[in-house]
């Protein structure tokens, strides 16, 4: 579908995540289907409530039940379907052949055990290695990552690391198992600039060496622009726009799309004005009727407000968006 | 009393206590011999990674944190000999916001409360309702509507709250705002918003920032001037302009080259800083930045000269033995 020779490593059929909040269940993750490739990224982009990372925790089937009810349609991986499997099946999936990265290492990482510890155990759990070879694994892992003198960092406890090297612990845990697929869900907006361009130095580099797919889960243009072969624009639980990623910078075609990128400083001229979006995101359950951005839209037609929105090839094949202003002619 | 502000020689060393009797083992060196001024109007970027002793300078400036030695004045005085009288009069002239917009707000007080106590402590309104008339003005002045007045802060969205915290800082008509890293928890469009509402603030009501950030886009969008700091000491100061075209202290240049780029087809130079910043408690020796520096030489631990910029003048300074484009 994307025109990559290769068969793709997971694939995602409308994929439905609903919350049962209150009497009736709102779906935060509506309907959305896209596929992972080796070696390649695709990237997920919206603003905070745009369900970005509700896909992920639906992927790894980590959603806190209830409130979350099973996620509805198919995420196909080596012919199975994940979301149909037992849990038994899913955990040994999970932390081994497909990983993830949290936005925040601080909170993601235990506080009352060494960082050692906690990486023996996923070592020792999915790789069936024990004792002193279940060290030189993890040590092997560390070193891999760029943590200088890991002998010493085996036995600190998270609290004794800085931000950027926890996070580089957190991408150990993930690839210490050699994973298909990546998740990283905003990888480095807890980080400096500078520690940013070296995490994600050190994730492309990875993805070379060993070929897996990342999905990356961002609000930052800017990231996109580095990393991202493929990009899926989220807002309200829904996909609206997705393409190459050279396409999609080169010829934006939903409103929302363009909103976002227009936001970006770089873009702008000193003490300029800056174009923004008005308004916010609806919150899960009180989303509008047919095309949800239609409430922020600058360009909101009479047929905008009800049913459906289609989609519509923008440009090449790869590259399409939800929006009327697309139909032919206009 | 041409500076609105003008600080020399600050200096800010937290103890480190250990043992049963609290001794002091050695001193964080978080600003070590800072100089400014800030004119009125203006708006000054202070950038740096963490650690560099940002925040500290905000707050030691605002008095907030005493600092150990050095010299603060505005509008011609000295803040640091302030009674607890000239204090308070200083308090309402220099405001400050904070990163986290909800955690400044108490959560038991309702926006009116918020807003409005500093008002009637500084005696700017006598009665009730000249505070809600001038807590509603203030809640046009920040983009919201005056309805929202008896809500509390959990019931508003992060861009919001932030709108909020930056009404009760101008509530009192202050000359001075400091902003401490006050967009970095917000989305992209969001951040865009309460970039227009600062932009537009300044010029209606002749303000000047103290722009704290990390984030070194608006940083260029936001401030005429900057300051780069690294370990409690400036790298680097000059015009916003030439700052980004002219990077002069290698320390600058691999900041800026971090930034990610604005486009996929963009090709752009980059400088990869090694390791992270070192501990503010034994600071390297000279130019604090030669551990991580890509042309560091034996010199370097002696203490760099001040240069000036391609451009000329006092207005582009940094700290490095380095000549413009060498």
């Amino acid at each position: 579908m994307y025109g990559y020779m290769e068969e793709p490593i997971l694939i995602v059929n409308h994929l439905t995540t609903r919350l049962q909040i209150g009497h009736s269940p709102v779906a935060v993750v509506d309907d959305l289907s896209f596929s992972l490739y080796r070696g390649k990224t695709l990237a997920l982009v919206g603003e905070s409530g745009c369900g970005k990372s509700m896909t992920a925790l639906s992927l790894m089937r980590i959603l806190p039940s209830p409130p979350a009810l099973p996620s509805e349609g198919e995420v196909l991986y080596q012919g199975k379907n994940l979301l149909a499997i037992p849990e038994r099946d899913m955990r040994r999936i999970r932390g081994g052949k497909m990983a993830m990265i949290f936005q925040d290492p601080s909170s993601a990482l235990n506080p009352v055990y060494t960082i050692g510890n906690q990486l023996v155990e996923v070592v020792e759990l999915h790789l069936n290695l024990f004792g002193d070879d279940a060290v030189d694994k993890v040590l092997a892992t560390l070193t891999e990552v760029g943590i200088p003198s890991p002998i010493e960092r085996f036995n600190d406890y998270p609290h004794q690391l800085s931000g950027g090297m926890r996070q580089r612990v957190m991408i150990a845990m993930a690839l210490i198992c050699e994973p298909d697929i990546l998740i990283a869900d905003e990888p480095t907006t807890a980080l400096d600039v500078t520690i940013q361009a070296q995490i994600l130095d050190l994730m492309r580099d990875l993805q070379k060496r060993r070929g897996m797919a990342i999905l990356l889960i961002t609000h930052d243009m800017g990231i996109v622009a580095e990393m991202a072969d493929e990009v899926i624009v989220m807002y309200a639980a829904r996909g609206v726009e997705r393409g190459d990623c050279r396409d999609l910078f080169n010829h934006m075609a939903h409103p929302y799309t363009k909103g976002l990128f227009a936001s970006r400083l770089s873009l702008h001229s000193h003490h300029a004005k800056l174009p923004t979006i008005e308004g916010s995101v609806p919150s899960a359950g009180c989303f509008p009727d047919g095309c949800r951005f239609h409430t922020r839209c600058p360009y909101v037609m009479k047929k905008c407000r009800e049913g459906m929105v289609p989609q519509f090839i923008v440009g090449n094949n790869n590259h399409v968006a939800n929006c009327w202003l697309l139909e032919e002619g206009k | 009393m041409k500076h609105l502000l003008s600080v020399r020689r600050l200096k800010k060393y937290f103890p480190i206590y250990k043992g049963v009797f609290r001794n002091v083992v050695g001193h964080v060196h978080a600003l070590d011999g800072i100089d400014f001024d800030l004119a009125p109007g203006e708006v000054l970027g202070i950038v740096g990674e963490t650690g560099s002793g940002k925040s500290t300078l905000g707050r030691t400036v605002l008095r907030l944190i005493e600092p150990t030695s050095g010299e603060v004045s505005f509008q011609g005085s000295n803040v640091l000999k302030f009674g607890k009288d000239e204090l308070k009069k200083f308090r309402k002239e220099a405001q400050i916001v904070f990163q986290d917009p909800l955690a400044s707000l108490n959560p038991r007080k309702t926006v009116r409360e918020c807003i409005g106590e500093g008002m009637v402590y500084h005696g700017i309104v006598k009665t009730q309702a000249e505070q809600k008339d001038r807590v509603a003005e203030v809640l046009v002045q920040v983009g919201l509507s005056p309805d929202i007045m008896y809500r509390y802060p959990h019931q508003f969205s992060g861009g919001q709250q932030q709108r909020i915290c930056i009404g009760r800082a101008i509530a009192l008509n202050p000359r001075l705002i400091v902003c401490d890293e006050a967009l970095s928890a917000l989305d992209v469009s969001v951040q865009a918003q309460i970039l227009n509402l600062l932009q537009e603030l300044k010029e209606r009501l002749s303000l000047s920032y103290i722009f704290i950030s990390h984030d070194l886009t608006t940083v260029e969008y936001l401030c005429d001037r900057v300051i780069v700091m690294y370990l409690g000491k400036v790298m680097e100061t000059a015009a916003v302009s030439d700052l980004f075209q002219h990077p002069c202290h290698p320390y600058t240049q691999a900041l800026i080259s971090a930034i990610p780029k604005a486009h996929p087809e963009m090709i752009k130079n980059r400088i990869r800083l090694l390791g992270e910043i070192p501990s503010a408690i034994n600071p390297p020796s000279g130019c604090s930045f030669r551990t991580r520096c890509p042309y560091a030489q034996p010199i370097c631990c002696e203490v760099p000269p001040c240069l000036h910029g391609p451009s000329g003048g006092e207005n582009h300074e940094y700290h490095c033995i380095r000549k413009p484009f060498d």
